[in-house]
């Protein structure tokens, strides 16, 4: 059999087809079934990586995904991934796996000088040494410390060249967590009642504990059999619970086996969001480790992970086993091993007897009891074992080459912590259990502390027969009972956290964290558990402190001198394991990262040469020229103002507002009033938020004496409507007025420029456009290219404007009508440069002046507020910090020399060059004038009104740039507003 | 995650919903003057226990729903409309 410690046949493997890897270049054999661990164990590979702050050297302490510290580098096609487990790692030819965190080799790494230097970096060193000088920091603390430490090494595996993972909603009557003897018995009970079930087990293979257990084998067939029976139940092994989010919503992880994952076209993963009525946790319990100096020596391991290595993949962890156990379970490594012959150099029980005990010793199994284990010896394995008595006095060495310990078990209660279950402390298992209550589901068999398979088992049953007459199916079929071997009696074990010696002891293997550092934190004034933890990052690593955590804990206690009952465990958060991004991306990459919106005339805009911009989500064009700076956009800005263009407007957010009462809410949601508009008008209005500051602006139109249509920013549709639906629904409630976003139904264009009216008369059949029947700010129905529409007399841009809306289904007639008809008058299609370029020079605002932090008097628009009436914000828009002068007002700014300087968007204005943090204002809005010489700019100024004239210096740290410039009114175009009544 | 049951469409993800703050606060009188409406604005409790709150069911039927949420378990006792009285349950801090 491939691999000199491959000695017996396993549960999970097939000896007879060899699968050829390499670990750190050099080439390995294992066979089908092996993780890549069980396969390093076989060739008798045991030093598999350095620590993450002593670069000690670390060997296999796990057989699950427990692991603190068998994480390797897999190097792909695609390129490297790090930090992946190899106790769960499935082992296939030609797998590359690299050690981690070692300098230049994992024999011999340099910085394993830091576990000499050990007592100079306790926990939290690097917060009090590296304070001074301050610049340091960034430029070298840092980067040396992030290159000391940490483990894998990250390798773009980004875009393309991800592994495709895919994203699946489930739903189910039950979910059961685990399928160990409880979450099998429990499915059985539920299937058999008729409910929808899904059992979900991390592991590849289902059984749990009775893998590991000859006697379970009949039962676990036959149970399986019977399960694949049930059409509800779905079962789904490799599939990892996250987390638990409440109201019955868990996120899982499932990693898709190879012959699956070829079926798929190379899909790796599914992240799997399952909704479920009821839970039960059957998640088992975890072994944990006792601290005693060099407790992290490669050769060092829990001793259920020795059983199940030999179990599942027939690999013994040594040819000499030594054990450091307290509690009968983990006798059962101790006679599997002797099964095999391999023969056991004595374990060691701080119990002074107990009844596994007795039964090693009849096997001729020495056994000391009384007795523990005060260290290890060994450079880069174990090669032998100090004993002590329980008061510390040296009771000799024994021999080993590894050994296998075991400090009790502590249930696996993540996911009904998550859920908010309280912790209960057993003192029967040294541990503590929780309870969910009754609507979310259970926790049962050994996560519940109910130890030993056969009581499992039946504790599954019965969880499983509450649930589902809690949920209404309360009898059963004809449901034959399984026959099980009964569990051996047991003695109860000793609860031991700690041996008392000079060393090194680890409670957090993956974080590098020893009794020292949490007495350490403790004296720190970091007494509480969870303060502890952030001091010493004890169990925040990817392992979560799952072998260590309560042994952290139980030392903390000690330190305080409260019972471990009193401090509590550390809470596991999501995510339960490491997950890839890709895998949470699922097929949201890429193109389908998030939706775009297009326009109605996408295509046309694409085909005229439109750059587009993201605003929101839609695609804008920005600009019809593929050439770089600003002489495109200026020409496109010249031609509006000195003969017509047409631009693409359907992105603003569009509102129907229609009820008897629906001026009397308009009045009530606008700043402004809307009651007092005539029919056929339209009205620029503002909207504040309650607290008063500014919220959204638009033209609102008066279609009907019950109709109106109110338009929002582009930013601001969704956010408008929502605001509309609070205050109708609640403070509004007995008006009766209906809304209906329209936004994506109608499509509109800006017709500007001194010639727009013959281009718009070109198209409109049925309105005489001339200035006394069809004024400034007159809306009409009208068709336009033989579609009927809506023509509105508004203008953005300072000039004669007509803005042109048709269903968004007839946009291309009635735009290729209006560039028809507009040909003589040479018009062009203009983009959102040009667009921003007319709108400062006319000083209106958009959403960088709208930012959330203005009021209606910082922009000038004080006189808007209606003085009669309630409307949303007009209280607290009164309060005097609000309308106080020396808030930052909006002005136009223009560069002193004309020629020359350029403006730049959030350049503060200062009242000297040498005025250093002094502030007055920034630039939000700045582009070439084509009306104007030079650059004009929109700012926001402390004051801004009452300095129109003054000189200020624009800083542009960033570019390392001053320019000064000069306040002048916002309005720099027209501000008699002929143009657009013209 | 929440999942509320909507009186209109059905138990949904709260992903389809907008949270719109305290439904404990009612909007004061036009003329009650700048302290009622800075605390109907500004001042929030912050229970942990059962909790009055507005759901605007955005991604569903756009109606503006009245939840009854617990701050720990997040157990939704009541979901009614903006109309609807509803009363909490007996403080409970679980």
């Amino acid at each position: 059999m491939p691999g000199p410690f491959r000695i017996a046949h396993g549960l999970l493997i097939d000896t007879a087809s060899a699968v050829g890897f390499r670990f750190d270049g050099r080439q390995l054999q294992g066979v089908a079934g092996d993780t890549l661990a069980s396969a390093l164990l076989a060739n008798g590979q045991r030093l598999v990586g350095r620590s993450f702050k002593y670069h000690r050297p670390r060997g296999i302490v796990t057989a699950g995904p427990e692991e603190p510290c068998a994480l390797v580098d897999v190097i792909g096609s695609a390129g490297r991934e790090p930090n992946q487990l190899a106790t769960t790692l499935p082992l296939r030819e030609g797998l590359r796996a690299e050690s981690q965190n070692r300098w230049p080799s994992l024999a011999f790494d340099v910085r394993a000088i830091n576990d000499l230097l050990g007592r100079f970096l306790p926990a939290g060193f690097y917060y009090k040494s590296f304070m001074a000088p301050g610049w340091a920091w960034e430029r070298l603390y840092e980067p040396l410390i992030r290159r000391a430490a940490g483990l894998g090494r990250l390798a773009a595996i980004v875009g393309e060249h991800a592994a495709p993972a895919e994203t699946i909603h489930d739903h189910a009557d039950v979910l059961v967590v685990g399928a160990g003897v409880a979450g099998l018995a429990a499915v059985r009970r539920l299937s058999v009642r008729g409910l929808k079930v899904m059992l979900v087990e991390q592991d590849v293979a289902l059984g749990g504990g009775s893998l590991l257990d000859a006697r379970w084998t009949a039962w676990r067939e036959s149970l399986s059999a019977e399960l694949r029976d049930f059409p509800a139940v779905r079962i789904l092994p490799g599939t990892a619970v996250l987390g638990a989010y409440g109201h019955g919503v868990f996120g899982a992880l499932q990693i898709l086996a190879p012959a699956e994952a070829a079926r798929f076209g190379g899909l790796r993963e599914r992240l799997r969001i399952v909704r479920a009525k009821r839970v039960i946790i059957a998640t088992g319990a975890l072994e944990r480790l006792v601290a005693f100096p060099a407790n992290d020596l490669p050769g060092v391991m829990l001793a259920g992970a020795a059983l199940a290595y030999l179990r599942r993949y027939g690999v013994a962890a040594g040819s000499r086993p030594a054990f450091f156990l307290n509690n009968d379970e983990a006798y059962e490594a101790v006679f599997a091993l002797a099964d095999v012959g391999i023969k056991c150099a004595g374990v060691i029980d701080p119990r002074n007897d107990s009844l596994a005990a007795e039964r090693a010793r009849t096997r001729g199994v020495e056994v000391h009891g009384g007795t523990v284990v005060a260290g290890v010896y060994g450079r880069r394995g174990v090669r032998g074992v100090c004993l002590a008595d329980p008061s510390g006095n040296p009771r000799g060495r024994l021999e080993a080459d590894c050994l296998l310990i075991s400090g009790g078990h502590t249930p696996a209660i993540a996911l009904a912590s998550q859920l908010g279950a309280p912790l209960e402390w057993q003192e029967r298992i040294a541990a503590f259990t929780a309870d969910l209550d009754a609507g979310s589901g259970c926790l049962a068999g050994a996560a519940r502390g109910v130890f030993g398979l056969g009581a499992a088992a039946r504790d599954g049953d019965t969880g499983a027969c509450a649930i589902a007459a809690d949920l209404g199916h309360g009898t059963d079929a004809a449901l034959q009972a399984l026959d099980f071997p009964e569990d051996a009696e047991v003695t109860p074990l000793k609860p031991l956290w700690e041996v008392a010696a000079p060393g090194k002891a680890f409670v957090d293997l993956q974080n590098d964290v020893t009794t020292a550092d949490v007495r350490l934190a403790c004296r720190e004034g970091y007494e509480h558990l969870e303060h502890m933890k952030r001091f010493t990052t004890h169990g925040m690593a990817t392992d979560q402190g799952r072998i260590g955590g309560l042994v952290g804990a139980a030392v903390l206690a000690q330190a305080r001198g409260v019972p471990l009952s009193q401090v509590g465990q550390l809470k596991p958060r999501p995510f339960a394991q490491s997950i890839a991004f890709a895998a949470l991306a699922g097929g949201e990459v890429r193109e389908h990262f998030r939706p775009k919106r297009r326009l109605p005339l996408h295509d046309w805009h694409e085909s005229a040469g439109a750059i587009f911009v993201p605003t929101g989500l839609w695609l804008r064009p920005l600009v019809y020229s593929r050439r770089p700076g600003w002489q495109p956009v200026l020409e496109e800005a010249r031609a509006v103002r000195a003969g017509v263009g047409i631009t693409d407007v359907s992105t603003l957010g569009k509102i129907d507002v229609q009820g008897p009462d629906a001026a009397k809410f308009l009045d009530f949601i606008y700043a402004n009033t809307f009651s007092t508009l005539a029919v056929g008008r339209a009205r620029y209005g503002i909207m504040l938020r309650e607290d008063g500051m500014m919220f959204d602006d638009g033209t609102t139109s008066r279609l009907g004496p019950e109709h109106f249509l109110v338009t929002t920013t582009t930013a601001g549709g969704t956010a408008v409507l929502e605001h509309m639906e609070f205050h109708l629904q609640t403070v509004c409630r007995e008006l009766d007025v209906l809304l209906s976003d329209v936004g994506d139904q109608w499509a509109q264009f800006a017709v500007a420029g001194p010639r727009a009216r013959e281009v718009v008369a070109g198209v409109v059949t049925g309105l005489d456009l001339s200035n006394e029947a069809f004024p400034f700010m007159a809306v009409r129905a009208a068709t336009i290219a033989g579609v009927a529409g809506r023509i509105f007399r508004i203008s953005f841009s300072g000039e004669l404007a007509y803005e042109v809306a048709v269903p968004a289904k007839h946009a291309l007639t009635a735009w290729s009508a209006l560039l028809q008809a507009g040909k003589p008058s040479g018009i062009r299609p203009y983009g959102l440069d040009a667009l921003n370029t007319l709108r400062i020079e006319k000083g209106h605002v958009t959403s960088a002046e709208l930012n959330g932090n203005t009021t209606a008097d910082d922009l000038g628009l004080q006189r808007m507020l209606k003085k009669q009436g309630d409307f949303v914000g007009r209280a607290l828009a009164q309060r005097a910090g609000l309308v106080a002068p020396g808030r930052l007002q909006l002005v136009g700014v223009r560069p002193v020399d004309r020629s020359r300087r350029r403006l730049r968007n959030g350049s503060q204005l200062l009242a000297s060059a040498t005025a250093r943090g002094e502030s007055l204002g920034y630039v939000t809005s700045s582009s070439p004038s084509v009306e104007l010489e030079g650059w004009v700019g929109l700012a926001l100024v402390s004051g801004g009104r009452q300095r129109l004239g003054q000189r200020l210096i624009g800083a542009s740290p960033v570019h390392d740039e001053t320019t000064q410039i000069e306040i002048v009114s916002p309005h720099m175009l027209d501000p008699e507003n002929t143009r657009v009544r013209a | 995650m929440l999942r509320i049951p909507c009186p209109w469409c059905g138990e949904r993800d709260e992903t389809e919903f907008r949270y719109r703050g305290d439904a404990s606060k009612t909007r004061p009188a036009a003329d009650a003057g700048l302290a009622a409406f800075t605390a109907y604005v500004y001042e929030r409790d912050n229970p942990l226990g059962w909790h009055i709150e507005w759901w605007l069911h955005v991604g569903g039927c756009r109606r503006l729903l009245k939840v009854i949420r617990h701050t720990f378990s997040h157990e939704i006792r009541a979901v009614v409309g903006p109309a609807d009285q509803v009363s909490l349950p007996p403080q409970s801090r679980r």
